[in-house]
């Protein structure tokens, strides 16, 4: 490509951009809006998964809450019991003193909240960690068989649960993507409809011409791709500030409150790097896309 | 070359403009489509432009099928010809210089070959003085011979030209035939559809005759037929 034809197609491409920057501003905002929603998804999805990660570390150990009132003596017995269950590798008891003094450690400040409990809210607990993790339902079957059993928790179900959201919000997520990016698609295509016909005795001109793709095409290819890539770079900044804000805010005030779940989340600076190539490369994509829908409409050849 | 064989063109599936026509014109000819308005001159040469394709037969360029050739390489089939339109068609927001300019670097060109290229058409077309003007600066006559200039710019094979002086009036319209006759004693084979039968019986030139999109007659050189003028 000579530097003439690079320059022609530049000046082109944003001189009508400028002419039509209302339709580009729209064209903009929905490629925006898809990354964001797109960007949404991708980080509830990647934080959804690190947390069951996490989670899964805590697999081997079930948790037996005893009812309230149950006697000592029976409590010692119910843990000699437990140790004799197939499967099981060991039994730790805590109180429930204990487990309100360390919630209030994990608090911090917070802890405050908790100053006019009257009783301790929490259970005494045992910790029953498992020899072996495929016998976990067997085991957490016969614990709930034992009187003075009020429940009992076990991580794989949270995981579980948390893997049916990750997948809930990567099909949903991914439904709505692809009707935004329709969408985007389209009213990128409209506003380059705009310029091919505001430029239409000139296209035509340069057709009768014979003026190579480059020259016809280029403007209006350009064109879509920067409107793509704009509307890329403004996602990559809203998501950059967004995600940040909420982690700080979330890790600041109600991290505590669902029990330390700072090191579950997935911070910005991991992401980052990836988010930017795939919004780019999804704008510049949709703008493209845009771009050559209207051309095969609208120019003859 | 160009050659028609048994061509027809149906409008629309109803209408047919152009009706078995066959026609060779040699390389170097200059050629006049005569006939009426709706005669089907300018659809002639929309076939030859490749601007609309035949319902029946076939067309050659230089023993090559145009409507065999594929998408993509219609720009180039259409560097072969430069096209002089009724109404000049320049781009008003450049002068005269950058018009022509315009119509090189859109298929080549480097600026050393484009600034010595047109300031000679320039002057061929008498409108070295001009270089610097804007479209509605210059008269018609102007304005076409610009259209001109900007259309053998790129040295095509073949000029054609549709009603080019259909806006104009006879003494100005003689001096743009001036300049296509010298197109054509350059080498380039010219056509041209007109129903001015002024400009055609003072040429004495090949006369194609067209009637109801079809050939009444072909002469090899002469006027228009003898039919009372109507327009
Ligand atoms: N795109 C079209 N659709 C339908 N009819 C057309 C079209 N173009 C031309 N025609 C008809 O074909 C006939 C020939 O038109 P044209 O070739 O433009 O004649 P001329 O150039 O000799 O005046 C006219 O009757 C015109 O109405
Ligand atoms: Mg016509």
């Amino acid at each position: 490509m000579n530097p003439k034809k690079i320059s022609y197609i530049f000046k082109q491409a944003f001189k009508s951009m400028w002419r039509n920057r209302m339709m580009g501003i729209a064209s903009i905002g929905s490629v925006t809006a898809v990354l964001i929603i797109l960007g949404f998804v991708l980080i509830i999805v990647l934080n959804v998964n690190n947390m069951a990660m996490v989670a899964k570390e805590t697999f081997d150990q079930i948790a037996v809450y005893i009812a309230e009132g149950v006697e000592e003596k029976q409590i010692e017995e119910m843990g000699n019991s437990f140790r004799q269950i197939d499967g099981v590798l060991g039994v730790a008891f805590q109180t429930k003193d204990y487990a309100l003094e360390s919630v209030k450690e994990d608090w911090g400040e917070d802890a405050i909240l908790l100053q006019d409990l009257r009783n301790n809210p929490f259970p005494d607990t045992y910790i029953v960690q498992l020899s072996d993790v495929s016998k976990s339902d067997e085991v957490i079957a016969k614990l709930e068989t034992f009187e003075g059993v009020d429940r009992v928790r076990y991580y794989q179900d949270a995981v579980n649960t948390l893997i049916k959201l990750s997948d809930f919000v990567k099909r949903f997520g991914a439904a709505i993507i692809i009707v935004l990016l329709l969408i985007s698609v389209f009213i990128i295509s409209n506003t380059i409809k705009i310029t091919v016909l505001s430029r239409q005795r000139e296209i035509e001109l340069m057709q009768y011409i014979g003026a190579t793709n480059g020259y016809v095409r280029g403007p209006f290819i350009l064109e879509g791709v920067m409107l793509g890539l704009l509307g890329s770079v403004v996602a990559i900044l809203l998501i950059m500030l967004g995600y940040n804000y909420s982690i700080n805010y979330l890790a600041g005030r109600y991290v505590a409150l669902i029990s330390g779940m700072s090191g579950y989340l997935v911070g910005v600076e991991m992401v980052i790097n990836d988010l930017i190539i795939i919004f780019m490369t999804i704008g510049i994509g949709i703008g493209i896309l845009g771009s050559l829908v209207s051309l095969k409409k609208f120019l003859s050849i | 070359m160009i050659e028609f064989n048994n061509v027809t063109k149906i409008y629309k599936k109803t209408f047919t403009a152009v009706k078995d026509i066959n026609l060779k014109i040699d390389n170097g000819e200059f050629i006049f489509i005569v006939g009426k308005s709706g005669a089907g001159k300018s659809t002639l040469i929309k076939l030859l432009l490749r601007e609309i394709s035949p319902s029946q037969g076939i067309i050659t360029y230089n023993n090559q099928d145009i409507n065999k050739i594929r998408k993509r390489s219609v720009a180039e089939y259409r560097r072969h010809i430069g096209f002089i339109f009724q109404d000049y068609r320049l781009l008003p927001k450049m002068t005269v210089y950058e018009n022509i300019a315009f119509a090189m670097e859109m298929i080549c060109c480097q600026a050393k070959n484009i600034r010595r290229e047109v300031p000679l058409v320039l002057s061929m077309v008498g409108l070295s003085d001009k270089a610097k003007y804007y479209p509605d600066e210059l008269s018609g006559g102007e304005q076409q011979r610009v259209a001109i200039a900007r259309a053998i710019i790129n040295k095509p094979e073949t000029v054609i030209a549709d009603e080019p002086t259909g806006n104009l009036d006879t003494e100005t319209s003689k001096e743009i035939m001036k300049i296509l006759s010298e197109v054509n004693r350059r080498g380039t084979t010219v056509i041209m559809a007109t129903h001015d039968r002024e400009i055609v019986n003072h040429f004495q030139r090949r006369v194609v005759e067209l009637k109801n999109g079809i050939i009444i007659r072909d002469i090899k050189a002469g006027g228009y037929s003898d039919e009372p003028k109507e327009d």
